[in-house]
């Protein structure tokens, strides 16, 4: 069985004042902490325990530049087999088409039964990249998925739908499944876990490597600027201290009935 | 002259709110632009929903065929693909659900066409599509666009208001599409998800967990604060994914949909997924660190503050009133 899975490090931006750039287009990402993206860690932690359970060759991807290594190497002290970073300087702003072409351009000569992606990506969210990475390389997909069990060349899995409702569904190997968070529960990765395989190989892959023309990823959709998003009435905001504060909130309450 | 289409979202024999919101926004889109609003119903025993649809559209195009009896990405591939080369409309609306985003993608790149998921907004201009949609949790918006002839959107719930739809008063077309066979994606089953031990729904007081409850020895914290107002303990999906409460207990999208008369947010960012499950409760209080949260939109009162300090002396001042 070779898996592969693709990752994606991202900045965390929980209780941060995010900054547009001045080409209005990107965030600021100076002194943000960044993460491996929370959907592909569950991905990720699913190809590690086919690995366990039945034996695999685990391969990560990632496509960016030199600081992104660092989700490969977590992905290396967890168990994967080999690690490949696809880096172009012609990708610089490539919109989910384009790195699903580049994906794609890479894993048609990789053996793979299995491919696994998250669901979307903690930063843009298209939730886009796998499916058309299935397409473009002629394999079922099925995203949203919360349980995938393997048995004689066919998954079975469950997707999550709204409320509650999952689907079952069949589908054949090889195939592309999204992983949905909650599905597993990623291990924890030691520091030292990740010094241990600091000195293992990463493939580093550009464009005439993977056979692939610039025009082949320039992007079919154009991001044109970044905004702050349209806001509600909002809250009005109780300031004070704690004492005043909890005493401003229960009298709220009261007045609204609910004590 | 080439229509607005949306893709019909259906379940079990019943049209889905996010197909009247897509149709709400084509007839906006359609009335500006002068073309047809054109509905894509695909699947088996379609006749009844047809009928349902046809005021509110141009046209209805049915393609009923055997093995549609359950969604599946890839014979509405089929369908669609088909006659978008046939029609070529300007846009493509889909949900941005779990059919949506199992099928849009892959839509798109079997036909070429470029693709923008999870709009809020979105106009056409001058054969120039420009759509909105959110980034980063919900922190920030961007503009994408394409000049492309044909363009695909995935639409996220709740965007556009049914109320509007006037009737249009359409036909319904039967299209005849000989679907390849497609063994290798089959539904088997839905599956229902079991009944919880508290029934968060029923609730009058909700007090709801996120991420800022740092893990599950905190939550006794935000379980005294529910016992003093009555109500019962919940959470946003980080909470239910990490297990630190059960999957029954998450509000949002995937989990339930719930209208308390109060709705007490601890440590909820407010993405929207978890917004669309709650912004209906009476009053909605919301405590986070970050001034910057999302949630702070839909909450009625804010607190900027550490729900660590705040919620304690909030028990307190609870139990004073009751008690006095």
């Amino acid at each position: 069985m070779d898996v592969v899975v693709c990752l994606k490090r991202v900045p965390e931006v929980a209780e941060v004042d995010l900054q547009v750039d001045p080409t209005g287009k990107r965030v600021k990402t100076e002194g943000l902490p960044f993460v491996l993206n929370d959907w592909d860690s569950y991905a990720l932690e699913e190809a590690v325990r086919i690995k366990e359970r039945m034996g695999a060759k685990v391969t990560a991807v990632t496509v960016g530049g030199e600081e992104d290594e660092e989700v490969l190497r977590r992905a290396l002290a967890l168990g994967a087999d080999q690690a490949i970073r696809i880096s172009d300087p012609r990708l610089q702003a490539p919109d989910a088409f384009a790195i699903a072409r580049v994906l794609a351009q890479l894993i048609k000569d990789l053996p793979h039964d299995l491919i696994l992606v998250g669901v979307q990506a903690a930063d843009d969210g298209y939730a886009q990249v796998g499916p058309t990475l299935a397409e473009l390389l002629g394999i079922p997909h099925a995203t949203l998925v919360t349980s995938l069990e393997l048995e004689g060349g066919k998954a079975r899995v469950r997707r999550e739908l709204e409320a509650g409702l999952e689907e079952v569904l069949e589908v054949e190997l090889p195939a592309l499944f999204s992983i949905q968070s909650g599905i597993n529960e990623p291990r924890y990765v030691s520091i030292l876990g990740i010094r241990r395989v600091a000195k293992k190989e990463i493939k580093i892959l550009g464009l005439e490597a993977l056979g692939l023309e610039p025009e082949g990823v320039r992007p079919k959709v154009l991001l044109e600027r970044l905004f702050s998003p349209p806001v509600g009435e909002g809250a009005e905001i109780i300031t004070g201290g704690v004492e005043e504060v909890a005493e401003r909130v229960a009298e709220i309450f009261e007045r609204g009935g609910v004590i | 002259m080439s229509g607005v289409m949306v893709l019909v979202e259906h379940r079990r024999g019943e049209i889905r709110e996010i197909t009247w919101e897509m149709l709400a926004k084509a007839q906006e889109l359609s009335s500006s632009l002068g073309v047809e609003v054109q509905a894509v119903l695909i699947g088996r025993g379609l006749s009844g929903m047809a009928q349902e649809l046809r005021p509110f559209c141009h046209r209805v195009l049915v393609a009923e065929e055997e093995g549609l009896e359950a969604f599946n990405s890839e014979p509405y591939q089929q369908v669609l693909g088909r006659l978008i080369e046939e029609r070529r409309p300007a846009l493509l609306m889909i949900g941005h659900t779990a059919q949506g985003m199992d099928l849009a993608p892959s839509l798109a790149a079997a036909l070429d066409l470029p693709l923008v998921t999870d709009c809020y907004e979105f106009g056409l201009e001058d054969g120039r599509l420009w759509a909105h949609r959110q980034m980063y949790g919900g922190k920030l918006s961007a503009e994408v666009s394409s000049e492309a002839p044909t363009k695909v959107v995935t639409v996220r719930t709740g965007s556009f208001d049914p109320e509007g739809l006037r009737e249009v008063g359409g036909e319904v077309e039967e299209i005849k599409v000989r679907l390849d066979p497609f063994p290798w994606k089959r539904f088997l089953e839905y599956v229902e998800a079991p009944p919880g031990e508290v029934d968060i729904t029923q609730a009058e007081v909700i007090v709801s967990v996120g991420r800022g409850i740092g893990g599950p020895e905190n939550l006794g914290l935000a379980e005294e604060l529910a016992r003093a107002l009555g109500g019962v303990l919940a959470c946003s999906r980080p909470v239910a994914d990490k297990k630190w409460l059960p999957k029954d207990r998450q509000v949002g999208t995937s989990g339930k949909t719930v209208k308390p008369k109060l709705y007490i947010a601890l440590g909820i960012s407010g993405a929207f997924q978890h917004i669309v499950g709650m912004k209906q409760s009476g009053l909605i209080l919301a405590i986070n660190k970050d001034p910057k949260a999302p949630i702070f939109q839909v909450a009625h009162y804010g607190i900027v503050g550490d729900l660590f300090q705040v919620v304690p002396a909030l028990v307190a001042k609870v139990r004073e009133r009751k008690g006095g």
